[in-house]
């Protein structure tokens, strides 16, 4: 099946494929990443990591290692700043969670938390070092099953609760800004009651400490012409990035350097700046390359202040290499998150209730959001006419869990998904007329009441996708035959929807035309390889009318003046930035107008820039840009960067100021008009031919037809959409942590322990298209992508997987061989639902 | 089907019989019941120098690295990625686990792929090294495996990328024509996190052609 190319549309630049301007240096190994950096005199550092779970240092003993040739100097928590308030864009205070994860730690809450660090000549003098140093631990109670911890008397990851609450912001006080307030810790036990659920198989569910409703689900249910009550639990994963958070840092005049990798490069430097507790100005933070994220690096990553410390301590850069190992015990996962779905049905499928409960594994650190969200995305892909969500969000001793590509959405869809198949086969409806039924439209609805209002999408086409990808599939043509055996092999067919969030607004744009008559672009989006940090700038030549090849990008350097930029996670950039590149084109054009006007008589508005000109409509005078950017430096003013908006974020205001008096400068906040919250959508096709003698089976079609508006690069675009399925598709396949449950330890610590998706692993070709409708709320129409593909690629395998073997064979993820001959030898699902990390 | 051996750094009966893989030192060590866990560090310092034993091997060689005569110092426990990186200033090899378990560090050795965190590099003294910065000419032109990346935009975050092209380049030498399936197999000892195989597929089958039309 070939890829499908977009068609094309009335744009030059925009949904066109081209070569980004960093795959040069990639493609001769040219290109810089963290760990690739040397400078003088440089240091290494290694780690000592807890070997225990949850324990409290009682005493260091340090002296034989720092008596050692070579050693330099030794980092322990006690040095580490206290963790600090930040400020987001609206001016709201966000108060530091005094028990948020931190670089080092003396009460380490899971094993291979670092502990201390030493910084030597070189590195095996350090770990020499490491293993001469006397830590003294005292063990303490640890869990690692967010179950237990719930039950009558179970142990509490922390000294002090087992579940994190969040809690209402308070109101402002008078002439102080609002703030927001970490969660609570709280100790959260069920009764034995509660637990009598679990001897069925099925979640208890106790007393949430979040839920939301909407509508009357008692009634939806008893209306029904099918209930549902399914459980099912998702793995916790290790997002993996083949770049490990390696780290290179050191001090210049008061200002510290720090090579690191991150998803965003202008939003780490007031994290590096607030974790290092030093001035946003005394930051140089340098990322032009970064080995993957997917959320794991959404502003780098706290662990690159132990180089940072120790560069300041000893006065030398210092290397801080991070392990395969390590990476797995600190470079964060996707917390599991076992669900339970009471969904009511019509006769024709419509969802006329929904009840789901979820409890999150939430790692001993800061609060994921994983459960909030799971409730939303459901609610907002399947429509129920009556949904409640309750949740708990449980500590446990396990290593500290992030946002993961589809944070909660991927659960929530896979906890889903298997729910809507199964009712689709007890109702004899067609798995895609049962998605087409529930499947959101429009300014969709979702969530809880707010002020008696749900909050809605900007809009919704998944509908569109369904359609056109089970024609593009043949899906009808081929589910007649699928759960028919042929000797040992039965084959499959699933269908999957999926969503995830698909853009934020109110960022700023900057770029210069120079008196050479090129564009400088200045990027301060991450590059961690889904092509946005170049990709959202294709708008501004598109609009200024300019070649590509004339537009001049800067990116990944901070001290290269860039603007203030979103984060690069929750699929923002592509929405977030096209918008701040359109209002920062819409000014560069008119002061084109504006100087053309001046300079050659009429109005702003009499005058057209295309062609590399700005000239008068309907032909006559005009002006080179090259031309436009001189009278620009001697006009200055707004013209050059002299006189800045007043609406910019400040790190752009410094930004822009340095770069004053070169040309015509651009510079602009994205304050267009913004209804509703940006969705994006997936359409899943997958088909599957499993072996009943050997368990095994293996993917042979797939197609995912995304609902991302307008395509920017399509290149770009395809491999995020299949890249992000096949990471999803991974927790189908075998992906998962386990541990030791007697002594709190992970036995999956390297990539063969839980191996990502090879490329042996799914077909030899898979498809992807786009169904290529503009957002109506965004001024190029285009959405973001990185999230929504993940839950529809691990469901769709799910859904294709029931379909060949019935509904009798998983009730969790993964779905691996012994689990497929296992159940079917049982004739029911041969799986504990509830265990964690199994 | 091509002989899959061939590609398998980590297998110690391959052609190259004077190769010592790290499992075969993980397997002598257990049995003389040392214990070492150092085999991810070096040592740039001279404090440490290493007293010369019966049977130790020189630690001042000669490698030859994209053809050309490189003079360098190394440990006997030194890995060829470590020498790469950190004594060559050769960094377009990655490291992504240092235990043969992901193949960003692939390099050539005498045209075969091998994972160079598991070769040592006292081992490879009279062989022929590649890594991807010895691919494209002198003149910057760009090898057709290369290229064909640039013609495809293949690979995201490309932390994996020379690993990917070594692995390609090595395989194509003896199936220089293979259909998608094959060359998956050829370099299946690779791994993307970014999960980008159908791009990278299309990219290093559009390599393959290039590199039989060139």
């Amino acid at each position: 099946m070939p890829n499908v190319t977009p068609p094309s549309s009335k744009y030059k630049l925009i949904g066109k494929n081209y070569t980004t301007g960093d795959l040069y240096a990639k493609v001769t190994g040219k290109a810089k990443y963290a760990e690739d950096y040397r400078a003088d005199g440089m240091l290494f550092c290694k780690l000592a990591l807890s070997p225990m779970p949850h324990a409290r240092v009682r005493g260091i003993d340090a002296r034989a290692a720092l008596a050692m040739p070579g050693v330099k100097a030794i980092l322990t928590a006690d040095e580490l700043p206290a963790p600090a308030n930040s400020i987001n864009d609206n001016g709201t205070v966000i108060l530091a969670n005094p028990r948020g994860y931190q670089a080092l730690t003396n009460e380490p809450l899971f094993q291979g938390q670092p502990i201390l660090a030493v910084a030597a000549i070189d590195e095996l003098t350090a770990a020499e070092a490491i293993e001469k140093i006397k830590i003294d631990l005292e063990p303490l109670p640890f869990v690692v099953d967010p179950l237990a911890t719930l039950r009558p008397g179970g142990p509490n990851a922390r000294t002090d609760g087992n579940a994190w609450v969040r809690l209402p912001p308070p109101p402002p006080k008078p002439g102080e800004r609002p703030a927001l307030t970490p969660p609570e810790l709280q100790t959260v036990k069920w009764t034995s009651q509660d637990f009598e659920e679990a001897k069925q198989g099925r979640l208890p569910t106790g007393k949430p400490t979040e839920e939301w409703h909407v509508g009357d689900v008692d009634a939806g249910l008893k209306n029904a012409a099918l209930v549902l009550d399914e459980t099912f639990v998702t793995p916790n994963t290790s997002h993996q990035c083949l770049e490990t958070r390696s780290t290179m840092a050191y001090w210049q005049n008061g200002k510290v350097y720090v090579h690191t990798g991150t998803q965003s490069t202008a939003q780490t430097v007031p994290a590096i700046a607030r974790w290092l507790g030093v001035d946003v100005s005394n930051v140089v933070f340098i990322s032009e390359y970064t080995g993957g994220g997917f959320g794991s690096k959404i502003t780098g990553d706290i662990t690159l202040v132990i180089p940072a410390l120790l560069a300041k301590k000893t006065g030398a850069p210092v290397m801080m290499r991070i392990t395969r190992e390590e990476e797995n015990f600190i470079g964060r996962g996707r917390p599991s998150l076992h669900g339970r779905m009471k969904v009511g049905f019509s006769k024709e499928g419509r969802i006329t209730a929904l009840d789901m409960y979820v409890i999150c594994d939430n790692g001993p650190y800061d609060m994921v959001g994983d459960a909030f969200s799971s409730g939303r995305i459901v609610s907002v892909l399947y429509q129920p006419q009556a949904m409640r969500w309750r949740s708990v969000t449980v500590l446990t001793n396990t290593p500290p869990r992030s946002a993961q590509s589809s944070p909660g959405g991927m659960q929530g869809i896979a906890i889903m998904e298997p729910v809507l198949a199964k009712a689709a086969r007890k109702l004899g409806v067609d798995q895609v007329a049962i998605r087409r039924i529930n499947a959101p439209e429009g300014k969709a609805p979702f969530g809880p009441l707010t002020a008696g209002k749900q909050q809605y999408a900007t809009s919704a086409f998944i509908k569109e996708a369904l359609d056109r990808g089970a024609e593009q599939f043949k899906w009808n043509e081929r589910k007649v035959n699928t759960g028919k055996r042929n000797g040992s092999k039965v084959r499959g067919v699933g269908v999957s929807m999926s969503t995830y969030s698909g853009g934020t607004t109110g960022f700023d744009g900057l770029f210069i035309i120079k008196p050479d008559g090129k564009v400088y672009i200045q990027s301060g989006v991450g590059n961690l390889g889904t092509e946005s940090w170049t990709d959202v700038h294709r708008v501004v030549a598109e609009l200024l009318g300019v070649p590509w090849e004339k537009c001049e990008l800067t990116w990944g350097n901070t001290s290269k003046n860039l603007p203030w930029t979103c984060p690069s996670g929750g699929s923002q950039t592509t929405h977030a930035m096209t918008r701040a590149a359109h209002a920062v084109a819409s000014d560069g054009i008119l002061k084109l107008q504006q100087i053309a006007a001046k300079d050659l008589g009429g109005k702003p508005e009499d005058y057209v820039v295309a062609n590399e000109r700005v000239s008068r409509k309907g032909g006559g005078a005009g002006m080179s840009l090259a031309q436009a950017a001189q009278r620009a430096i001697k006009l200055g003013g707004v013209y050059d960067g002299h006189e800045l908006p007043k609406d910019i974020n400040n790190f752009t205001v410094v930004s822009a100021t340095a770069l004053s008096g070169q040309g015509l400068m651009a510079v602009a906040k994205d304050k267009y008009p913004h209804d509703g919250n940006t969705f994006s959508f997936v359409a899943t096709f997958a088909e599957i031919e499993a072996d009943v003698e050997t368990g095994q089976y293996h993917i042979l079609d797939f197609l995912a037809y995304a609902d991302v508006g307008t395509v920017l690069h399509p290149r770009a675009l395809g491999g995020q959409i299949l890249g992000r399925s096949i990471l999803g598709i991974g927790h189908t396949l075998g992906q998962k942590w386990v541990y030791d449950q007697q002594y709190g330890l992970p036995v999956s610590k390297r990539f063969h322990h839980t191996k990502p998706p090879t490329i042996l692993d799914i077909p030899d070709k898979m498809a992807w298209a786009a169904v290529e409708i503009p957002d109506p709320e965004t001024p190029i129409g285009s959405r973001g992508i990185g999230e929504p593909p993940v839950g529809g690629g691990c469901a769709a395998i799910l859904n294709a997987l029931s379909d060949a073997l019935g509904d009798e064979v998983f009730r969790r993820a993964p779905v691996t061989s012994d689990v497929i001959l296992a159940s079917l030898e049982a004739g029911r699902p041969a799986q504990d639902p509830l265990r964690s990390n199994i | 089907m091509a002989d899959h051996e061939l590609t398998d750094p980590g297998c110690s009966h391959s052609n190259n019989s004077n190769l010592i893989s790290r499992r075969d030192v993980i397997k002598s060590v257990i049995a003389t019941g040392v214990v070492s866990s150092t085999s991810y560090l070096f040592r740039v310092s001279k404090v440490w120098a290493q007293a010369s034993a019966p049977g130790a091997v020189d630690r001042l060689i000669t490698l030859n690295v994209n053809g050309q005569q490189r003079r360098v110092d190394v440990m006997k426990q030194e890995t060829l990625v470590m020498t790469l990186r950190y004594k060559l200033g050769l960094t377009g090899t990655k490291i992504g686990c240092d235990q043969a378990e992901c193949g960003a560090c692939t390099v050539l050795i005498d045209d075969v792929p091998y994972y160079s965190c598991s070769v040592f590099t006292h081992t490879v003294r009279d062989r022929k090294i590649q890594t991807i910065e010895g691919l494209a000419k002198p003149d910057g032109t760009l090898h057709p495996v290369q290229q064909g990346v640039i013609d495809e935009q293949g690979f995201q975050c490309a932390f994996c990328m020379s690993g990917f092209l070594m692995a390609t380049v090595g395989f194509l030498k003896i199936n220089p024509n293979p259909t998608r399936a094959e060359l998956a197999k050829g370099i299946s000892g690779n791994l993307c996190r970014c999960q980008d195989y159908d791009k990278i597929l299309t990219a290093m089958m559009r390599g393959a052609e290039n590199l039989r039309k060139a």
